[in-house]
């Protein structure tokens, strides 16, 4: 990294909720990851989730006022990044929208948008990294998350950074943009509908002859994850972040330690 | 038709244990999806036609109401006649009244969706008035009194040897021997029947892909030439069109019209695109001596302004429901309403009303591949979002889900408190779990853990961990 320790932009992690409750090993990938990328990484405490839930939910007063929480918590830093596509997506493409007309706020949601990123995305376009350090042993198949994919335009990126861990090799997967019908609350509004999409998924991961399974966004890991292990099917899960930082150490998703 | 969306979620799980409709489900990847997908990689400048489209629509509903003066004069100079409909019934009081001052018998009609949104057959027949339906698939779907599925493939629900079964049941002539093992022979086996139809029918209905401004011109977009022998063949002809139809100039249709097919069924152009300006004139040789146009509202120009405007642009193409995956997973029916996928989930709202139709816009897992393929750039997730604010407004929403997320926003507005708590619920947790890894059922998580396992969190927050890391130095 060109840059020298004088201009290290500081960047504030945005954990994501599910990732402060459930693995925490992908955000010190995440912070180990943006580090090497010659950035310092700082961890506000005033922050607890994006908001979707109830933004996704109709109640747009709860989703501005935590918008406005994540937007007073963030707004000193240079860059805001965060290990999902959906989070950094929401406040990257809804934070705008979600406080337009709101005097004061309008300005500093659209200032905030355009210094977020998601982790990956982050890392390639932006510090452009082209390879990375890790070394995985196996063969792995990665899932398009829906909104990184089609509001951030994540897709090429964390395939480039996979092809420069050594010992990995990675397997296509049959309808990979193909939502995997977690939906956030979806998921539990509509449990019936949300298996039958996930079972196609999990067939198709089966299929790609893959041991391990990645993607960006724990939301759609967990379910898949979930799925996969009901139907015990031998596949491991892990965020895509964890391979490139090379910290594997902690057991795959939904697995014992 | 009448809406049923409420019971959205037990007609999905019907759906979902149906094999012959899983099976006919299947057929949707190859015979949209992949199609589509390729007419689009051969065409570079579909995203650019895409923005043309949106504008030329946007502009058109700034001036709806010139554009639809200009429209009736010039149908009116043509010889036709336009006829303004305000509501479902309107439209089909007077498609009633034209039909009965032709002393109409029976009626055939071209695919229409607008047909189905006012229960036209229905009346017609109530009214001692036969609708014999000419597409194939609407043919199909009338033989089982059932409403289309899918807007442009209506019996796209059904296996071929489903429709075999029906042919058999219904054409009573038929020898047992008949091969109908192939689409191509049950095409034939309809036209057959369909041939003596279209002789006898005292009136046609079809409805529009476009109504031109500037020439007072329908047009209709078809793949099997019923609609032409519907327009044609009878005395009297009702072309049956809302009014979010209206185009300005012939120019703008034949830009609109490149996205269409290629977004519908992956088609450069669909087989037959007809062009139809008033009856019959004076040295023609063939044509209706009456040309008809019902222009319908219901409820549409209530839109206008509103957040829902953009819904206007629709051309009907169906990409959005053939790229979702909550309509590949229960097909049309489950939705209780005409317009099933994403964009009868925004639209079904307007029709039927929020409190009927709620569930359909909250059907989404917001994944955005309809608006992705949406050749007018509709932002349909962001339409749905504010049906469910509607909703959530309307305090329509279930009080449980309701009271659930009030308690979450409440911590999730307090980082500090959140993080007590979250600390504490993690621990509890991972010390039930940690040996397994994962849950197999948890409570009040039965939504989840019906059908999968709940994977157990490693035992801390990443605040707490971040924290003694910082505090370490």
């Amino acid at each position: 990294m060109s840059s020298s320790e004088a201009h290290r932009p500081k960047v504030g992690l945005f954990v994501t909720c599910l990732v402060d409750l459930f693995r925490p090993t992908i955000g010190f990938a995440a912070v180990k990851l943006i580090e090497e990328a010659g950035c310092d990484v700082e961890v506000p405490r005033a922050q607890t989730c994006c908001g979707q839930p109830a933004y996704n939910s109709g109640d747009r007063r709860d989703a501005a006022a935590i918008a406005r929480q994540v937007i007073a918590a963030f707004s000193g830093f240079d860059y805001v990044v965060a290990p999902s596509g959906s989070c950094a997506g929401m406040i990257k493409e809804h934070y705008p929208l979600l406080l337009s007309g709101d005097r004061g706020w309008q300005a500093r949601a659209e200032a905030l948008a355009a210094k977020t990123y998601e982790l990956i995305s982050f890392l390639v376009d932006i510090r452009g990294v082209t390879e990375v350090a890790a070394r995985f042993e196996g063969t792995v198949t990665y899932h398009d998350s829906c909104s990184g994919l089609r509001e951030l335009g994540v897709h090429e990126q964390p395939r480039r950074l996979l092809h420069s861990v050594a010992g990995l090799t990675l397997n296509e997967l049959k309808d990979a943009n193909v939502c995997c019908g977690f939906g956030g609350t979806f998921c539990v509004k509509y449990p019936d509908i949300s298996n039958a999409i996930v079972e196609a998924k999990t067939a198709a991961i089966a299929d790609s002859g893959a041991s391990t399974l990645l993607a960006g966004d724990l939301g759609c890991l967990m379910n898949m994850a979930g799925k996969l292990q009901r139907q015990e099917i031998p596949v491991h899960v892990r965020h895509v972040a964890e391979v490139l930082a090379g910290m594997t150490d902690t057991p795959p998703i939904g697995e014992p330690g | 038709m009448e809406v049923t969306s409420a019971a959205f979620k037990e007609n999905a799980k019907v759906a979902l244990g149906d094999p012959h409709l899983q099976k006919a489900l299947l057929h949707i990847r190859s015979g949209f999806i992949e199609k589509r997908q390729k007419a689009v990689e051969a065409l570079p400048e579909f995203d650019r036609l895409r923005d043309a489209a949106r504008d030329i629509k946007n502009h058109t509903l700034q001036h709806l109401d010139l554009y639809l003066e200009a429209y009736e004069d010039k149908v009116r100079a043509a010889g036709g006649e336009v006829h303004y409909a305000e509501t479902a019934e309107e439209a089909r009081e007077v498609i009633l009244s034209i039909c009965q001052r032709a002393g109409a018998r029976t009626v055939t009609k071209g695919k229409s969706m607008v047909a189905e949104e006012i229960g036209l057959n229905e009346h017609l027949a109530a009214n001692g008035i036969e609708p014999v339906e000419t597409d194939l698939g609407e043919y199909i779907i009338q033989l089982r009194h059932e409403p289309p599925s899918h807007i442009i493939a209506p019996a796209v629900h059904l296996t071929k040897d489903q429709v075999e079964a029906d042919f058999r049941r219904v054409h009573t002539d038929l020898p047992a021997d008949r091969d109908l093992s192939e689409p191509q022979s049950l095409l034939s086996e309809a036209r057959t029947v369909l041939r003596q139809r279209f002789l006898a029918a005292d009136v046609g209905i079809t409805g529009a892909n476009f109504l031109v401004a500037e020439t007072g011109t329908s047009v209709i977009v078809t793949n099997e030439g019923n609609g032409d022998l519907t327009q044609v063949l009878p005395r009297v002809y009702i072309v049956l069109a809302a009014i979010e139809k209206l185009t300005p100039t012939l120019e703008d249709v034949s830009q609109i019209m490149r996205l269409l097919a290629r977004s519908a069924t992956g088609q450069d152009m669909s087989c037959y695109t007809t062009f139809t300006t008033g009856p019959r004139r004076r040295g023609d040789a063939d044509g209706p001596e009456e040309y008809h146009v019902v222009v319908l509202d219901n409820g549409r120009s209530g839109m206008l302004g509103t957040e829902f405007q953009d819904m206007l642009r629709c051309i009907r193409c169906a990409a959005c429901m053939n790229h979702c995956p909550v309509y590949q997973a229960v097909g049309g029916h489950a939705y209780g309403s005409v317009y099933p996928g994403p964009m009868g989930a925004v639209l079904t709202p307007t029709l039927a009303g929020i409190a009927e139709a709620g569930q359909l816009p909250n059907a989404s897992t917001f994944c955005g591949r309809c608006e992705s393929v949406c050749p007018m750039r509709i932002p349909l997730p962001k339409m749905m979002r504010h049906w469910r604010e509607r909703e959530f407004e309307r305090h329509l929403s279930p009080r449980v889900y309701r009271y659930g997320l009030g308690f979450w926003a409440f911590f999730a507005k307090r980082p500090r408190l959140y993080q007590f708590f979250t600390r504490l619920a993690v621990r509890v947790l991972a010390n039930r779990g940690m040996d397994r890894g994962r849950f197999h059922s948890l409570p009040l998580a039965g939504g989840w853990t019906g059908h999968r396992d709940f994977p157990v969190p490693e035992g801390r927050t990443f605040q707490e961990m971040w924290a003694e890391r910082r505090k370490a130095g």
